[in-house]
């Protein structure tokens, strides 16, 4: 442990940025724009989050919600052409990051914010070992020479629990399997002590025991290092045991905030009753799943009013017309982007507070 | 790797044979070896005889083959008809097309490849467009039109470069070079700028950029090692093939090299010179393949030998 800690100081090095009343990153009214051939795709349209030290913020939505461009655009990572930012604020510590020039970016990405991803077999370059790929963050932002920058490495892989650290050292991302895959990212991304991680679906390509062990471990890790954590998933398993606080995305937009346990008792947006109601749960065996009908929007043709209308259950003709209201408080400490999300929570409350009378008709079937 | 180049070593020899056998038919099996020996006459009969005898061509192929082969492993090549020594007039003219390859391999790494990153970085932009037309351009422009023209225009009109390059010597075989690598810069540079721009799209790249590198690095540590292992592979494969000689580029600059002696057996039907230099031209590239298997290997980790 005194191993760790001390690796801890050299890596944390002379940070210059500390966060006031706890308060990280700070997204206010994010836009993003993609601008294609086929016409310009509006993948976040006004995004604001907060992220305070040692919280996990998960945000979830399905595929092409806007959660991953969301990420890169807090790195500046994000491939322009054809991805623009054009609105908003990213603020790290208090300063803005958005106006900082691309020198000043990098000094933060990675030392201060870093980010892993879905695939690690091809999120690792194939043609280095995986120590070098670590040991590069402390060669290129500390100025480590090769041995010292390896020994780092080394004990990295340790903590992220890789048997066999200083014999596999050498060997390429291709010899791990994905479990360590994923380890490694890890260890390299937490390898100069960020004080944000910001984990891209980690456990989307594993499968279900090492998905567990990964969630353990940044959790740990997290706990360990007072990181903030913002964890992006469309599986919503994933999230209940680790996240403090829940956004849920859609088009490109939040459509509700809140923290992990009342989203769970009762959603407030018909989006996020229907992922709830899509979990497959133990209990309701031979149950066809529930899944919400319909697409997302294309994304360069957003429908006009609500962006989720057309897969509603409660849309009614403002949801058509009007463009939805704005995250608005609907219980203390809950926000959600629905003209009806007080009807939305009275259904959820009926069912999700008691579900055993919602299949209560199978009840011989269970032993 | 030990094992891996000894089974690939094992395994030419079918190729060679099944290869030499080819020719072979094709030279001595078909039609008649003596056919037009003597110029406009038929042959004296002493003469057929004393041909048939030497070329062993009485009796069948196969027996003809095994002949020659056998003297073949004991480094004798036989002799033209002219009675020039096969193996002495490959050695004597190997540095020649040695030093022509070389010069066309390394103009075309240099130039393919650095032309290919810049295209690649420009993606869209005129510099990618003078890149993408200009080698599309000389990729369908056969090499005798390239080797003519630049015979016209470098070595008669403007002077730069000598036309003819019978003495063999480096300068002499510039221009020559450079035609023969022509086709390969071009294709080169398409085969490096698609690569690199597929990887600068690649998830490890986004890695390397979420890990605060700066572009530097990025494409030229990141991006630039993956990229560059097609063209590496097609530049050996190359090498294979031009040191064989280049007998279209060999002919135009009058190269007394393999390509050349070549052209010289085909046009004399001389079955001797014919058979002895492909029969080394498969084993070079046999080898040159070999080469770029094992390097395949070294460049890529996750290609394994084992």
């Amino acid at each position: 442990m005194s191993d760790t800690l001390s690796e801890t100081d050299v890596a944390r090095g002379e940070s210059s940025w500390t966060p006031t009343d706890g308060r990280l990153l700070d997204v206010e009214d994010l836009q993003v724009e993609f601008r294609t051939r086929d016409g310009v795709a509006k993948a976040i349209n006004g995004v604001s989050l907060h992220l305070d030290e040692g919280e996990t913020l998960a945000v979830l939505g399905e595929s092409g919600s806007g959660k991953s461009v969301t990420a890169q655009a807090i790195m500046g990572i994000l491939d322009t052409p054809p991805g623009f930012i054009t609105g908003g604020s990213v603020r790290y510590c208090g300063t803005e990051l958005l106006t900082m020039t691309e020198k000043q970016r990098r000094e933060i990405r990675g030392p201060e914010i870093s980010m892993i991803f879905q695939d690690a077999l091809s999120s690792l370059n194939p043609v280095f070992p995986v120590g070098w790929q670590i040991a590069e963050m402390l060669r290129v932002h500390r100025g480590a020479n090769r041995s010292d920058a390896r020994e780092a490495a080394i004990r990295l892989m340790e903590r992220v629990n890789i048997p066999g650290a200083r014999q596999r050292v050498n060997a390429f991302p291709h010899q791990f399997s994905g479990g360590m895959r994923q380890r490694i990212m890890i260890a390299m991304a937490i390898a100069l002590d960020p004080a944000v991680l910001i984990a891209d679906e980690p456990t989307t390509a594993l499968d279900v025991t090492v998905q567990a062990q990964i969630m353990a471990l940044l959790a740990e890790l997290q706990e360990e290092r007072r990181m903030g954590l913002i964890l992006i998933t469309h599986d919503l398993g994933v999230v209940a045991d680790v996240a403090d606080r829940i956004a849920v995305m859609y088009a490109g937009k939040l459509v509700e905030t809140a923290d992990v346990h009342s989203i769970y008792a009762a959603p407030a947006h018909p989006y996020t009753q229907g992922l709830l109601a899509s979990i497959p749960r133990l209990d309701q065996k031979g149950q066809e799943l529930a899944a919400i009908g319909g697409l997302p929007p294309n994304l360069t043709r957003i429908p006009p009013g609500c962006p989720f209308n057309p897969r509603c259950r409660y849309a009614q003709d403002v949801c058509r017309h009007d463009p939805p209201p704005a995250l608005r408080e609907v219980r203390p400490g809950r926000r959600a982007a629905c003209h009806f999300a007080e009807d939305v929570l009275a259904d959820s409350a009926r069912e999700f507070d008691h579900p055993h009378h919602v299949h209560g008709d199978g009840g011989e079937e269970r032993r | 790797m030990g094992s891996y180049v000894l089974r690939r070593l094992l395994q030419m020899i079918p190729v060679i044979i099944g290869a030499t056998f080819l020719i072979f038919a094709m030279v001595f099996g078909i039609g008649d070896p003596a056919a037009g020996r003597c110029g406009e006459r038929a042959c004296p009969e002493a003469f057929l005889v004393q041909f048939r005898q030497e070329y062993n061509l009485d009796e069948p192929l196969i027996v003809q083959y095994g002949l020659y082969m056998a003297k073949l492993l004991t480094g004798d090549f036989g002799e033209s008809f002219s009675g020039l020594s096969v193996a002495e007039e490959l050695i004597n003219r190997w540095p020649t097309t040695i030093r022509l390859a070389v010069i066309a391999v390394c103009f075309e790494a240099l130039v393919g490849i650095a032309a290919g990153i810049l295209a690649a970085l420009r993606k869209g932009r005129f510099l990618d467009y003078l890149v993408t037309l200009s080698s599309l351009l000389v990729i369908s422009i056969p090499v005798f039109v390239v080797g003519s023209l630049s015979q016209l225009v470098f070595g008669i009109r403007l002077g730069i470069f000598p036309v003819t390059a019978t003495e063999g010597g480096w300068f002499d075989l510039l221009l020559p070079g450079l035609v023969l690598g022509s086709f390969s810069v071009a294709y080169i540079a398409r085969l490096m700028r698609s690569t690199m721009i597929e990887n600068l799209r690649s998830d490890y790249v986004r890695t390397a950029r979420a890990k605060g590198l700066g572009p530097g690095r990025t494409v030229g540590v990141h991006t630039l090692r993956n990229s560059m292992i097609p063209a590496i592979t097609y530049i050996g494969y190359d090498l294979g093939a031009l040191m064989g000689g280049a007998v279209v580029t060999e002919r135009i600059f009058n190269i007394n090299g393999i390509g050349g002696f070549l052209f010289y057996g085909i046009n004399t039907k001389d079955g001797t010179i014919v058979v002895g230099t492909v029969t080394c031209l498969v084993l070079v590239y046999l080898l040159a393949n070999l080469l770029v298997d094992v390097l395949y290997g070294v460049l890529d980790p996750r290609i394994s030998h084992d």
